[in-house]
């Protein structure tokens, strides 16, 4: 194609090589596309039959009753929201503080192994952490952290609501937990990875007027940064929203609303897949699943989108 | 750039050789379904291979995908914890027979209270995952043992999250024990419950029950018994309390009337003062008529080995042989398993 621009490589048989390399690399841009359009379009004809039968009353309803083919993903989509928000609500402050100790605070020889420890636990498979919350995490959360809760935060007036009920480990609360563990990694490290890319002569200059450390982090550091550490979380949401195996161990798997309370059990879509969809018989209820499967892509798709108009307004 | 090409065609052809040879020698079965039973078939299958030299390749993707991948071809049998109805069996142009029966039990957390010490009775079963009843010193319950210091504990209802053929027999015994269960609930690998939670497969709910203090929740026996597990008793059809074992699962299979229906027997309930209440057969499905009858035929000479000589090897995993008069009864049913002429694919004992 433009082949005219370098008259010396583009001699014998290396004349072809531009050419086709530059369209093996359009062609791999292009089969993530077509597989992206492919994955949606199956998603949608298979939840068809579920979309026709229940149309937006789908999203609504809270009723989720296989034998009697009556679906209804309210009370996923709910446990999915929840558990990402509180899992971000807990994660973002605590990779904050990793990053923060790791590029400005932590002595030199630690900042190795430290960093690489954070890099491992993103390397654990999340079956891993649904076994370990399961059998270790919530018998101790249930004995000291959510009394502890329920004790301090559950005395306040309304959201004290959020904070009473049965303490057995098992809930919205404990899942949440468990996956702000889960993307604490993914979090610290990219935040890690933008604050130290900060010119050193911003912060020197900073510190050089007398700055405190978190001065310098806060008004220099962070604005200078934002965009990747933005970035960062958003990265973490994503992960939060799919999260399937260790959800499942400990959300307690409970398709009806019984109250607000963060200590009771729920669900969250992938979870319901990963529980249902073996078994899943009846064409209706296959559909239904796959249904919940499109609105998780959809609701992904929105996060990714309103993050992208986030970073264009700040980066502006 | 050449001389590279050489070193990766050697390699490439060797694969094409496998390949080849691979589909020569093709006289693997292949099926897939159920995981209760998925530890048994694959033993089974190793000890027929050694015996045999014959393959059997079984993939545990759970019930419905054993339908679903028997229904599109994709394996020579499926397998399934829930029978399918003689009419669905007909539409699908499928044949069934059970392979090996299991129990389920109810596994307790109460303190001081052992295994076997709790009796319960089917109205009582069904009120408390109901909803209806809530602690442990109600008067239904206390009425049943008098002899029990039961606490003013609350009952923590746990039952599986993921759909499983577990989850149908129970919900299948209590639909035939409560009329109110039937309409409110129904039965099925997934049903919508009216309270608790949800454990993730067998080991999901017995972590459940064994760290929430009053919890209660249904386990396969097998599984409740290599864990040491507390159980309750349970009253059956004739009002006995027998206990949960591989004798009283037999007892409940030798009750049913197989002879009925194309094997549509579910053991939930059976009479008989010696039947296990909540017990249940796990089957395999096969079609009627065989596109390849030489697949068909090695499906079913897999499981005539299996019934011959597999007993041992079920007791061993706490799974339940198949009663001898039944095996008969599956052996007759097999002459409706046919190639395209109309021949039987497969004669027992040949």
């Amino acid at each position: 194609m433009e082949t005219a621009e370098h008259p010396q490589t583009n001699r014998g048989r290396f004349r072809w090589g531009e050419p086709i390399f530059f369209n093996l690399t359009r062609a791999a841009a292009v089969l993530t596309l077509l597989l992206l359009a492919a994955i949606i379009l199956s998603l949608v004809h298979g939840s068809w039959p579920a979309i026709q039968k229940f149309g937006g009353h789908f999203l609504l309803s809270g009723d989720w009753n296989p034998p009697k083919d009556q679906f209804g993903a309210l009370i996923p989509i709910y446990g999915t929201l929840v558990t990402s928000i509180i899992a971000l609500l807990i994660a973002v402050p605590v990779s904050f503080g990793i990053a923060l100790f790791l590029t400005e605070l932590s002595p030199p020889w630690l900042r190795m192994p430290l960093g690489i420890a954070i890099e491992l636990l993103a390397a654990i498979p999340s079956i891993v952490y649904g076994m370990w919350g399961l059998l270790y995490y919530a018998p101790i959360f249930s004995q000291y952290a959510q009394p502890i809760l329920h004790h301090t935060l559950g005395q306040i007036p309304i959201i004290g609501a959020l904070f009473s009920g049965p303490m057995m480990g098992i809930g919205i609360l404990s899942a949440s937990v468990i996956l702000a563990i889960m993307i604490i990694p993914f979090i610290a490290s990219v935040i890690r990875d933008v604050f130290a890319v900060t010119p050193a002569m911003l912060k020197e200059s900073a510190y050089g007027l007398g700055c405190t450390t978190w001065e310098v982090v806060w008004h220099v550091v962070l604005p200078y940064t934002k965009v990747g550490v933005i970035g960062g979380i958003m990265l973490g949401l994503g992960r939060a929203l799919g999260e399937t195996m260790a959800v499942t161990f400990l959300i307690g798997n409970t398709n009806f609303f019984n109250g607000f309370s963060l200590f009771l059990p729920g669900n969250s879509i992938a979870s319901a897949l990963a529980n249902e969809f073996a078994e899943a018989e009846s064409p209706l209820y296959t559909a239904a699943l796959l249904e919940l499967g499109l609105i998780l892509f959809v609701i992904t798709f929105i996060v990714l989108a309103l993050s992208k108009l986030l970073l264009r307004h700040l980066s502006r | 750039m050449k001389r590279s090409s050489k070193w990766l065609a050697m390699p490439l052809m060797a694969a094409g050789v496998m390949i080849f040879a691979n589909r020569a020698a093709a006289a693997e079965v292949t099926g897939a379904g159920a995981s209760f039973p998925a530890p048994l078939y694959a033993k089974w299958a190793d000890a027929y291979h050694k015996a045999t030299g014959n393959k059997v390749n079984y993939q545990s993707i759970g019930s419905g995908g054993g339908i679903k991948q028997i229904t599109a071809k994709t394996v020579d049998f499926g397998a399934s914890d829930m029978p399918l109805k003689p009419e669905e069996l007909e539409k699908q142009g499928l044949a069934q027979f059970p392979a090996v029966i299991g129990g389920e039990v109810l596994a307790i957390n109460l303190e001081g209270i052992k295994a076997g010490e709790l009796r319960l009775s089917p109205d009582v079963l069904a009120n408390i995952y109901l909803g209806k009843i809530t602690k442990w010193n109600d008067p239904a319950i206390a009425a049943l043992n008098p002899n029990l210091k039961l606490p003013a504990q609350d009952i923590s209802v746990v039952r599986r999250s993921d759909g499983s053929g577990t989850t149908f027999i129970f919900t299948n015994y209590l639909s035939k024990i409560s009329a109110e269960w039937k309409q409110k609930v129904g039965e099925g690998s997934a049903v919508q419950w009216p309270v608790g939670m949800g454990g993730k497969g067998n080991e999901g709910v017995s972590a459940f029950v064994q760290r929430i203090p009053g919890a209660i929740g249904y386990v396969e026996y097998a599984y409740a018994l290599q864990n040491k597990m507390s159980y309750a008793l349970l009253q059956n059809a004739d009002g006995a309390y027998p206990n949960p074992n591989d004798a009283s699962f037999k007892a409940a299979a030798a009750h049913a009337d197989w002879t009925q229906s194309a094997f549509y027997e579910i053991l939930t309930n059976e009479p008989g003062k010696d039947s296990w209440p909540i017990t249940g057969a796990t089957f395999i499905l096969v079609h009627k008529v065989q596109d390849k009858p030489e697949q068909g035929a090695a499906s079913l000479a897999f499981f005539d080995w299996s019934f011959k000589n597999g007993d041992q090897m079920a007791t061993e995993l706490n799974y339940v042989p198949l009663p001898d008069e039944l095996v008969k009864l599956i052996h007759t049913a097999w002459e409706s398993v046919k190639d395209a002429s109309g021949k039987p694919v497969y004669t027992p004992g040949k």
